[in-house]
């Protein structure tokens, strides 16, 4: 038989057949517990696979990272490691290098949230008065859909140093400016904020997307009140549209500052953190799988995981608020 | 204060949905009108277009001498009340209805006297605090009105505001924005599909059908002399009964039975050609079971179907020739099911109207 016939039999047939077992397993199980216990161990019981998937593969690495960042850098297979303390977390915070990649990491956090965000409440509130609105909504969100790498291809050309190739370049020279080497400049954090564009370019439309749906959202009375109130176009923004969508900024936002905390792709195939473009997860990256130190790798994803920690708690806090409206 | 004033307005969707059609209406200063009429007749689009929400497609509005067809609605003085209410729901019941105030740049101090003011007029002064998510229908209903009154405009226009409340609560309400327009005698228009809310709030009413003013007058002109049968028929409760007779003369014929008429509706009859079709109507509440009655009264005979009683008075469902009669009659006297008995009707009170155009033949 095709051995492929065969893994579909398996699938259909060994996958129901382990559910039902299992779930008769469970019921064998809970004949040892008295009749008034059985309500209230059966859905853990059920949840049991769950949960152990969870910790075979979500905390138990987890855990194992945690340990890791506290030795030092071992063989080629990560034997013969040390107990050596915080050394890892003291050199993330006086290691040139990893300054500069946490400073860098900052201004991701900061202006990609800053320009998403305001890009896509920008557009939302515009694309919202016109007529060809999902068409323009659609030609935004596009570059969502593209993969990084794709992306940072294209951006390549964009920032090519020669005008006959980057786009960027031959615009300038119409207005006489010389050509600038976008992707290869230190000073100023150049580069850093021109791979914020490309990440920017395709992050807009998710902000937009969001946003707009929290604008539809909004009771159009809400608006005319406002303007039989007496207030002009931008104080109805102000007064009313802007504090009405802030939960709704509140969840782009946070969405995109976990995303600019973790960002690895655009910087990895543009720069690869050369020319002042570092980030803390590129930088792990390289510690992982150049330097083969686990230790320092595992230092900086347990810095990444608490970085993002009080963002989750918030989004969780929000979250729960909004139920507890319902 | 301030008059409105719909010129020939026109408020066209699209081509085939004409809203409002070429409304001529004026609105006195310090008047209550009241825009009645069934749903989709197009009140809520005429509201809209005083209040600067819809674009007018042609004719004038006019509040007082001014001409406001291109004015935004921040610049014409009005204030409304949506059906939804449209409360601010981030916003507190103070800066509800301070909104207005501090975007007229009004200072702190007169901001809080006018709210608390119109906070006492309404009894919100122990909601200040609360949000609108926080309050009862009842409650936020009168923020609704706070924050109209607060402004102090020419004009309120008002758009159902009383059709989200139980029965109970809106006849109180009823009274207390009438109440509230005889202490402020602010330009009102007020819209509703009641014509009781209508009838007994309105110094004036209008009624609209499709797009079109069918009639505007006080709520004792609509009920004496309603200009057609679908205002006939819209004003009062419960509603007029109509008939179709045949003209003989200067008397009447429904079916087999003969209506003798007198005085200006017996001319009226006369001046019709002789076997032509001519639609009368009579409320309910002026029949009454004759018993030998005087000479001024148009008798109908009927067979009675159902009897409703009410308490004081009881509701006759019976049959005339083939038409459904209904009459409002005072429950001492006991009629029962089945019986046959005759209906007296003064004659100055029945209508008649035109069967084709449906107007009525009173001048
Ligand atoms: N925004 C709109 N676009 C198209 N037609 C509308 C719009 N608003 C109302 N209409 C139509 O205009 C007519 C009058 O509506 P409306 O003024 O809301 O009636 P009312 O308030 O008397 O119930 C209706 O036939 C309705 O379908
Ligand atoms: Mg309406």
């Amino acid at each position: 038989m095709d051995p492929r016939l065969v893994t579909a039999l398996i699938v259909l047939i060994g996958v129901p057949a382990v559910l039902v077992g299992y779930i008769w397993g469970t019921e064998q199980v809970l004949k040892v517990f008295p009749e008034r216990v059985k309500p209230r161990v059966r859905p853990w019981l059920w949840l049991l696979p769950a949960i152990a998937f969870l910790f075979i593969f979500l905390v138990y690495p987890t855990i194992g990272t945690i340990v890791r960042s506290f030795e030092s850098k071992g063989n080629i297979l990560g034997e013969n490691t040390k107990f050596i303390g915080l050394d890892n977390y003291v050199w993330f915070f006086t290691d040139g290098r990893a300054l500069s990649a946490l400073k860098n990491n900052v201004l991701w956090l900061v202006f990609l949230t800053l320009f998403t965000v305001g890009l896509g409440l920008i557009i939302a509130v515009l694309v919202d008065r016109v007529r060809y609105e999902s068409f323009a909504k659609s030609i935004i969100f596009l570059p969502l859909a593209i993969s990084m790498v794709a992306a940072s291809v294209i951006w390549k050309f964009m920032y090519d140093y020669d005008p006959n190739v980057g786009t960027l370049n031959a615009v300038a020279g119409i207005f006489g400016a010389g050509p600038v080497n976008w992707a290869q400049t230190s000073g100023f954090s150049l580069t850093t904020f021109m791979l914020i564009i490309v990440m920017t370019w395709m992050w807009t439309g998710f902000a937009m997307v969001i946003i707009s749906a929290g604008l539809k959202g909004i009771n159009t009375e809400l608006l005319e009140a406002a303007r039989v109130d007496g207030a002009n176009e931008w104080q109805v923004f102000r007064g009313i549209i802007f504090p009405l969508l802030l939960p709704t900024i509140a969840v782009v936002a946070t969405t995109i500052i976990i995303t600019a905390l973790k960002a690895f792709d655009i910087v990895y195939t543009m720069t690869n953190g050369n020319f002042d473009t570092e980030v803390v997860a590129n930088l792990m990256y390289k510690e992982m799988f150049t330097n083969q130190n686990f230790g320092r790798a595992g230092a900086l994803a347990v810095i990444l995981l608490l970085a993002i920690i009080p963002i989750m708690a918030f989004n969780v806090r929000r979250f729960q608020a909004q139920e507890a409206i319902r | 204060m301030a008059t409105v004033t719909f010129d020939h307005l026109t408020k066209r969707y699209s081509a085939d949905v004409v809203a409002v059609n070429d409304l001529n209406l004026e609105v006195g200063d310090g008047e209550f009108l009241c825009l009645v009429g069934p749903s989709g007749c197009g009140k809520t689009t005429a509201l809209r277009c005083v209040a600067g929400l819809e674009e007018i497609s042609d004719g004038e509005l006019r509040i007082g001498e001014r001409v406001v067809n291109d004015v935004p609605p921040k610049d014409r003085d009005i204030a409304m009340v949506f059906q939804s209410y449209a409360l601010y729901p981030h916003m507190s019941v103070f800066d509800n209805l301070a909104f207005g105030l501090k975007l007229r740049k009004t200072p702190k101090d007169d901001i809080k006297r006018r709210v608390d003011e119109a906070a006492a007029i309404l009894g919100l002064q122990k909601l200040l605090d609360r949000k609108p998510k926080a309050l009862s229908g009842g409650q936020r209903q009168r923020v609704a009105l706070g924050r109209a009154i607060v402004r102090e405009p020419a004009v309120f226009l008002m758009d159902e505001p009383l059709s989200n409340l139980d029965a109970k609560l809106r006849v109180q309400t009823r009274a207390e924005i009438a109440r509230l327009h005889q202490r402020l005698g602010t330009t009102t228009i007020y819209v509703t599909h009641d014509q009781v809310e209508a009838m007994t709030m309105g110094d004036r009413i209008a009624v609209m059908r499709d797009g079109l003013l069918q009639q505007a007058g006080t709520p004792q002109d609509l009920y004496d002399d309603p200009a057609n049968v679908f205002v006939a028929g819209f004003i009062g409760s419960p509603a007029m009964n109509f008939a179709t007779t045949r003209t003989e003369g200067e008397h009447l014929m429904l079916g087999e039975s003969r209506l003798e008429l007198t005085g200006a509706a017996a001319k009226a009859a006369s001046e019709r050609p002789r076997g032509s079709n001519l639609l009368i109507g009579f409320r309910p509440e002026h029949l009454e079971l004759a018993n030998g009655q005087g000479a001024d009264a148009v008798r109908i005979p009927a067979k009675i179907d159902v009897v409703e009683f009410l308490g004081n008075e009881e509701l006759i469902h019976a049959q005339s020739e083939g038409h459904e009669v209904v009459a409002l009659v005072p429950s001492d006297r006991k009629v029962s099911v089945g019986e046959s008995v005759e209906f007296a009707i003064p004659v100055d009170k029945l209508h008649l109207f035109d069967p084709e155009s449906e107007k009525s033949l009173a001048q």
